[in-house]
């Protein structure tokens, strides 16, 4: 089937397989490779992209779903003048080790922060209940996601 | 990770899916968010070989007053029952059990309709339907039907859904401002409840009590409801949660302890109340 | 820049999703590989029909072991060889029966379905019990029983010590078996072109990952090109070698075409190797005070149904680390390995010491239990005292570095206000309606920095030692080559702040790289808390060797005495004559000019220097765990986990923390969430992430971490490596926590993990 998917701002069609998962067609369609596949039970997050603005997990739409539908990946959050402040409170912060889970979580942290400017802590664990990292042990990612807040939000 | 091939079709109405589901007879799946049904494709625990999506059918998505009941389309998603004022206002039991649900990319995809038709015998909607004594509006080629959701779970994973029929509505007595209350155990916070309880008081006294964990279906815990009508204190009723219960006895934990859970939850949500 | 708290080098490009992982190469006319795994634990492999799946669409072929068979073993423990593909028997569920190759995943995926195996079933032993059990029968082929290996750690028994010491007591605690679970699961990417394969993998030892793919293929090393590229963690579960790393070079090699093979998370849960997975028998002598006088430990592994070979040895770690931060005048140590019917177990982040670890700390709070005395005060009548260091262990070769436990312990208790939280407890134990508080105590000790050689040999590597080349370019920016392979810890970072202190290079002018053998000078790998220890010497030699010469060549330039140059700002300068200065660049660029270079001195500014370590390195701590647990349901809550850390000097301390926390979460998740289960039968209770308990955002504690910093006298940096500390130090940590509130109930153990269920159990069993 053919479906039509903006992603990062670009339009993309392509013939796909009905099974295709949205996390499939963002990897080996478009080779945007950002985002993630770390589980297949829905329950790690990493493949967490905004879907029409909202996060979802890619790995659990498929791409027919998001026909039609506006995709924002890691890849399309940096802008010109460099990393989104997400991205960037996860730099200062030292959020992230192996960079696995990362692009999932930032976009959940992204998510989040754009439905509550200034959450509090129990706000960012519950708005990243749904990512896994193995590495941190989450509390730096939490102050990462505080940094972010401080520093600009979820633009 | 990968599910089996299936051709896709996607209803522009309510009734091209039922068309679909008709000509398809048991082959057919409805796609609504999709976050019961791909999973378990993926693990391949389900093949169907055509999925009829469902999900832009916006007319099914809503909440709205109905009387002195109210409505739910049965594509409305977790998270708008978790922020809608009707649902605050009028059955704020379901948007306590619907903020309980995984999380929030879970919350953003996962309709109450098709949790409901996944009938997994944990799933947080269903306590709180349960325990609001709802009632599941079902359209077949016969027309519509209402099926009361005491009467809705049959097995695990199974419903009194047939094969050709949609959920397309959920109806809940309105119980504003009456005390009710939503407990879940799981094992991470992230998990299925171990058990949860659902506990709505009604109009003239007394509480409707829902179990999820706690056998092969959601369960009303009417021990505890029949004690808690005749006077019984309610420290006392929750000792009777697990009374009639067969709970499963697997690695998530023992029947043993479910049971003792049960009572702990019930107690915890009577005394909340 | 030692010491400096600088954000990562790596992150800019994880950051924007431009990380480069195994499943993110892509190349062309790319195939995929996915096994068909055994779904029996054991059985006689009957017959395997592969036709429905090779006549799919887009399968170029099904391979099961016989197609194998000139491919000479595995690395194995030697006698009991092991092929890549299960022969006429399967050992355990998730064992590769065959493989298939299609062109892309999704047909991979259905042509694997379509392979049909058949099975006669075989007695099935899921527990080392089943397997050591009278009538057993042998589970892997060589093996006459299914004891793999008995090993006395050391030459003598404790009997007499034991009986003449005034008290004795005795325990068997249950080290659990627990999965790595690297966000990035396994992936291999082969592409044979020309005469070898060049082989991305989420590897931890590239180097050594070539040597045998060459051994096998009968290939020289430099026809053989391996690269760990950016890896999603890795926790010691991907040093193994598994049969993918020579399959998808094979493969690659008679199709002609590039095969990749990456795991699902549910295939990993059975197919990657576990860690831990040991019973611990222990008795311990000691008097009224609290003065530990013996101690006797025989250890029962649990090694899967193929043994692997660090697995089977593993014990000999933990042995030698019994004797944790105490002065215990003799030990005895014995272990045996035990085959049975489940996934092969081998590393997990400590492999073998937190298992040491864990019982000696809970053998101190048992001590302490049965003469009623303070957990903190038994310690402090052990503890190893700063003045002994070093300090040789019952254990020949096992000898700490310098460190004071005591005042590790002191800041820990002071940190954590104890006495006001014996207080505390004591307030809530008699109000029924509060929930109950437990203090843990873990003062921990654990090895850092492998090698050295004779050591590390044993367990199948060249060498304990860690290379790095230093080069200067000609604009005086510095390339450093470093032959660990990372993945997470940070090395590109905080090797370049080594190097950048020596070289008097500003550290945003090194770029640190690694993980390509075609690149990187022969190296060893990342593991066993060897980075900054033995790696982060290499590099500062390399260092200090390139900084000597570029000061020889200053000197020439300024027609001075090398040892009259000082360096200010990064330049050189004759002491006290400002004028008199010449910049790194220009000493660079001055060294590739043949015709301007003083006699005798060789073009360019690159050294290669490879740091053997004299010896292990022990980095230490003290930590502590106050929980509260739920009267009614038995849910621990932590509200408080403190860490005190002596990893010896701190290169960057943000990372510091980082590797911490993360440690720490992995040994709360041993104590409170993970294990790996098996029913009866041998199958898999727990193969996905929603049966295997990895803690989210919701279920781990804020941590508070302190460091002192005793610089190890083993190395000239002062490191001792921080990898595997805080999951060495938390298990404990959290079950003594446990157990303390329970005490009083007459609780002495809850087995790990401290599953609200086990814990409602212990109560409700002791009242």
């Amino acid at each position: 089937m053919r479906v039509e998917i903006t992603v990062n701002g670009q339009p993309h069609s392509a013939e796909v397989e009905s099974r295709l998962l949205l996390a499939h067609f963002l990897r080996d369609v478009l080779s945007l490779t950002g985002t993630h596949v770390g589980c297949d039970t829905s329950s790690c997050g990493a493949c967490t992209v905004l879907l029409d603005g909202v996060a979802v997990k890619s790995c659990t739409v498929l791409a027919a779903q998001a026909d039609g539908c506006a995709v924002t990946t890691i890849e399309g959050l940096a802008g010109p003048d460099g990393l989104s402040p997400v991205q960037e409170g996860f730099r200062q912060c030292h959020g992230l080790q192996c960079g696995y889970c990362t692009p999932g979580m930032v976009m959940a942290a992204t998510a989040l922060l754009s439905e509550r400017p200034d959450p509090s802590e129990q706000e960012i664990r519950d708005g990243l209940k749904g990512n896994m990292c193995r590495c941190t042990g989450y509390q730096m990612i939490v102050e990462s996601v505080q940094w972010a807040a401080a520093n600009g939000g979820a633009r | 990770m990968i599910p089996a091939g299936f051709s896709y079709v996607r209803a522009g109405s309510v009734q091209e899916a039922l068309d679909e589901l008709a000509r398809h007879g048991g082959a057919a799946r409805l796609l609504a968010g999709g976050h019961s049904l791909l999973p378990a494709m993926k693990l391949r625990r389900a093949e169907p070989g055509v999925l009829v999506d469902i999900g832009r059918l916006g007319e099914l998505s809503y909440v709205r007053v109905d009387g002195d009941r109210i409505a739910v389309g049965a594509l409305t998603s977790h998270r708008t029952l978790e922020r809608d004022p009707l649902v605050a206002e009028h059955v704020p039991l379901l948007a306590a059990a619907a903020c309980r649900i995984g999380d929030p990319q879970v919350r953003n995809r996962g309709t109450i309709g098709g949790s409901l038709a996944h009938a997994d015998p944990a799933a947080d909607l269903a306590a709180a339907v349960l325990a609001l004594d709802g009632v599941l509006v079902a359209r077949g080629p016969s027309g519509v039907r209402e099926i009361p959701a005491r009467e809705f779970f049959t097995g695990p994973r199974r419903s009194a859904l047939a094969a050709d029929e949609m959920l397309t509505e959920i109806r809940l007595p309105a119980a504003g401002g009456l005390p009710y209350a939503f407990e879940k155990f799981s094992r991470r916070a992230l998990d299925w409840a171990v058990v949860g309880v659902a506990v709505q008081s009604r109009p003239g006294g007394g509480a409707a009590v829902a179990l999820i964990g706690m056998g092969p279906t959601p369960l009303r815990a009417t021990a505890v409801e029949e004690a808690l009508a005749a006077g019984t204190p309610a420290a006392e009723a929750a000792g009777l949660a697990s009374r009639g219960c067969e709970p499963p006895d697997n690695v998530v934990a023992s029947s043993a302890y479910r049971a003792h859970l049960a009572e702990v939850l019930v107690g915890r949500a009577l005394t909340a109340l | 820049m030692i010491g400096s708290a600088v954000p990562r080098k790596e992150d800019a490009a994880l950051l924007t999703g431009r990380g480069t992982f195994v499943d993110d190469i892509h190349r062309p006319g790319l195939l995929h590989m996915v096994y068909v795994h055994s779904d029996e634990a054991h059985a006689r492999i009957t017959h395997i029909d592969a036709e429905a799946a090779r006549a799919l669409p887009g399968v170029l072929g099904v391979w099961t072991a016989k197609d194998f068979a000139e491919l000479p073993a595995r690395p194995s423990v030697p006698g009991l060889e092991r092929g890549y593909l299960a022969g006429d028997k399967v050992h355990y569920v998730g064992e590769p029966v065959a493989v298939v190759v299609a062109a892309d995943r999704y047909l991979a995926a259905d042509a694997a379905r379509a392979v049909k195996v058949g099975y006669e079933p075989l007695p099935v032993m899921a527990t080392v019990a089943d397997a050591l059990a009278p009538d057993a029968v042998p589970i892997f082929a060589p093996l006459e029983s299914n004891l793999a290996l008995e090993q006395q750690v050391t030459p003598h028994d404790v009997a007499a010590e034991l009986e003449a010491a005034p008290r004795r007591l005795r325990a068997r605690l249950v080290n659990q078996r627990c999965a790595g679970a690297p966000m990035e699961p396994y992936g291999v990417l082969a592409d044979w072109t020309g005469a070898g394969p060049t082989v991305w993998a989420t590897v931890q030892a590239p180097h050594r990952v070539r040597a045998e793919i060459a051994e096998r293929f009968g290939l020289a090393r430099h026809l053989v090109r391996v690269v760990a590229p950016d890896v999603g963690g890795a926790f010691g579960v991907k040093s193994s070698f598994m049969p993918e790393l020579f399959l998808a070079p094979e493969l690659s090699r008679r199709l002609g075409r590039p095969v990749k093979f990456v795991e699902t998370r549910g295939e990993h849960m059975v197919h990657t190797y576990h860690g831990r997975d040991q019973i611990q028998d222990l008795e311990v002598g000691f008097d009224d005070e609290g003065t530990i006088l013996a101690l006797d430990v025989t250890i029962t592994v649990n090694t899967g149904g193929v043994p692997d070979p660090v697995g089977i040895g593993l014990a000999t770690l933990t042995s030698y680390m019994l004797s944790g931060c105490y002065r215990i005048p003799k030990i005895a140590a014995r272990f045996r390995s035990v085959v049975t019917n489940t996934t092969p177990t081998a590393s997990y982040r400590g492999a073998g010491r937190p298992e040491a670890s864990f019982l000696i700390e809970r053998a101190v709070d048992l001590v302490a239990h049965e003469l009623g005395k303070d957990p903190a005060d038994v310690r402090r009548a052990n503890l190893i005292q700063p003045g002994e260091m070093p300090y040789q262990t019952p254990f020949e070769g096992i000898v700490y570095d310098e460190a004071d436990y005591p005042a590790a312990l002191e800041l820990l208790l002071s940190e954590l206000d104890y006495a006001g939280l014996r207080e505390e407890q004591e307030r809530r134990r008699a109000d029924p309606g509060a929930r109950l508080l437990g203090v843990g105590l873990s003062t921990f000790v654990e090895m850092g920095g492998f090698g050295p050689t004779p050591l590390f040999e044993q367990f199948g590597y060249i060498g304990g030692w860690e290379s790095a080349n230093v080069r200067l370019q000609p604009d005086g920016s510095a390339i450093i080559l470093v032959g660990t392979a990372p993945h997470g810890q940070g090395h590109q970072t905080a090797l370049a702040q080594i190097a950048a202190d020596e070289l008097g290079v500003p550290f945003d002018a090194i770029s640190v790289l690694y993980g390509d053998t075609a690149v990187v000078q022969e190296g060893i790998g990342t593991m066993g808390s060897r980075g900054m220890p033995v790696a982060g010497n290499a590099v500062r030699q390399a260092a200090v060797d390139v900084a000597a010469k570029a000061r020889r060549i200053a000197a020439h330039m300024l027609e001075a005495a090398p040892d009259d140059l000082v360096r200010v700002d990064g330049a050189f300068q004759v002491k006290g004559v400002s004028e008199a200065t010449v910049s790194l660049a220009a000493v660079a660029e001055r060294s590739f000019k043949p015709h301007l270079l003083p006699e005798d001195t060789g073009l360019g500014l690159e050294c290669t220097a490879y740091y053997e370590p004299k010896n292990l390195s022990y980095p230490s701590g003290a930590h502590g765990c106050v929980v509260e647990i739920d009267r009614d349901t038995g849910r621990v809550h932590i509200l408080r986990y403190v860490c005190v850390d002596d990893c010896g000097t701190v290169i960057n301390p943000l990372n510091a923390r980082g590797q911490i926390h993360g440690g720490v979460a992995q040994g709360i998740a041993q104590a409170l969430y993970e294990k790996v289960s098996f029913d009866a039968d041998g199958r898999p209770l727990t193969a996905s992430f929603e049966d295997y308990m990895v803690p989210g955002v919701l279920d781990l504690p804020r941590y508070e971490t302190h460091h002192i910093e005793t610089k190890s006298s083993f190395n000239p940096l002062g490191a001792k490596g921080l990898g595997e500390a805080g999951a060495t130090a938390a298990p404990q940590a959290v079950v003594n926590a446990v157990v303390d509130a329970l005490a009083h109930l007459g609780v002495r153990d809850v087995e790990m993990p401290c599953t609200p269920e086990r814990v409602w159990k212990a109560m409700r069993h002791a009242s």
